[in-house]
């Protein structure tokens, strides 16, 4: 069965609902510890939300320097799948595994709301989604306004590198309406919104079950030796 | 040695924090404007000239107390 691993930090919160959703959806999850370099044999990686080592000095920045993550970095440089959720995607820009930066919402406002995601275009992360389809899945952060300079932002739209979009409102000021990027190998995705929180019909949308098969898809592909 | 690591938001880069300080100020009737909000560290470097030190805090600067990409920093080397 298809192995995930979700990582645990001091300060996060949202690892036991990464965990829950990858069950949900069919696969072992597998708790990683942040001080703990090994993977334990895992296909893919979640680094999930929270407010890792108390958002100390930037958001993510101290958790981009654990153990667990140089092991993530050598996971993803063999081009296998890993997926940042809000405060995951703070890490993983402080990491340097996806481009650009998370600064606090240019309202300074905490939202927590459900937004609309317009699909950029379809990709392996977005199994049976096509441009310009809307998925709906909560977001919840003080620090998610996604920036990258002009000359970053135009070169990550070439490559493809941007999946979603806010559509209407930009709910925190993210240059592009960005919501979710990838690395440029596209096997690193991450987002502010939390696909693990729209995965019950109980709790309103089951969107964020896309986003995951995406992972799980991703992580059953044959590993490149 | 003692050295201070000054971050600042780098020119141009929008400081919300730095412009709701300013509202702030505004509504108390300064006339102050231009405020940028940034961080100061203070650490002791253990260096035996203050060459090295300035070098070893500008390597640590720039891997972890900034965010090259948003902000800038300046390095003092003090006794």
């Amino acid at each position: 069965m298809t192995r995930v691993g979700v990582v645990s930090y001091p300060g996060a919160c949202d690892d036991r609902d990464a965990m829950r959703a990858v069950e949900l959806m069919g696969a072992t999850a597998v708790r990683l510890w942040h001080a703990d370099p090994d993977l334990h044999a895992v296909d893919a990686v979640i680094v999930p939300g929270g407010f890792s080592y108390g958002d100390y000095l930037r958001p993510g920045a101290l958790a981009a320097l654990s153990p667990v993550i140089a092991s993530v970095r050598e996971h993803a440089a063999a081009g296998r799948p890993v997926l940042g959720i809000c405060n995951g995607f703070q890490v993983l820009t402080e990491a340097r595994l996806v481009p650009g930066v998370l600064r606090t919402n240019t309202h300074l406002q905490f939202r927590c709301q459900d937004v609309a995601l317009r699909v950029d275009r379809g990709t392996p992360w977005l199994p049976g989604a096509s441009a310009g389809d809307i998925l709906t899945i909560p977001m919840k952060h003080h620090d998610g306004c996604f920036f990258a300079d002009a000359a970053q932002l135009a070169e990550l739209e070439r490559r493809g590198q941007v999946l979603l979009r806010y559509d209407g409102e930009n709910p925190n000021g993210s240059v592009g309406g960005v919501a979710a990027v990838t690395n440029e190998a596209g096997n690193v995705c991450a987002l502010m919104p939390h696909p693990e929180h729209a995965v019950e019909e109980m709790v309103g949308s089951t969107d964020g079950r896309v986003l995951l098969q995406g992972l799980l898809d991703l992580a059953r592909q044959p590993v490149a030796v | 040695m003692n050295v201070t690591v000054l971050v600042r938001p780098r020119d141009g880069i929008l400081d919300p924090q730095g412009e709701a300080v300013r509202r702030s100020l505004a509504g108390l009737g300064y006339p102050a404007s231009g405020v940028r909000a940034g961080k100061v560290f203070d650490l002791q470097v253990d260096a035996g000239d203050a060459d090295t030190a300035r070098r070893i805090a500008g390597e640590i600067a720039e891997r972890v107390l900034s965010n090259p990409l948003i902000e800038q920093y300046e390095v003092e080397v003090g006794g």
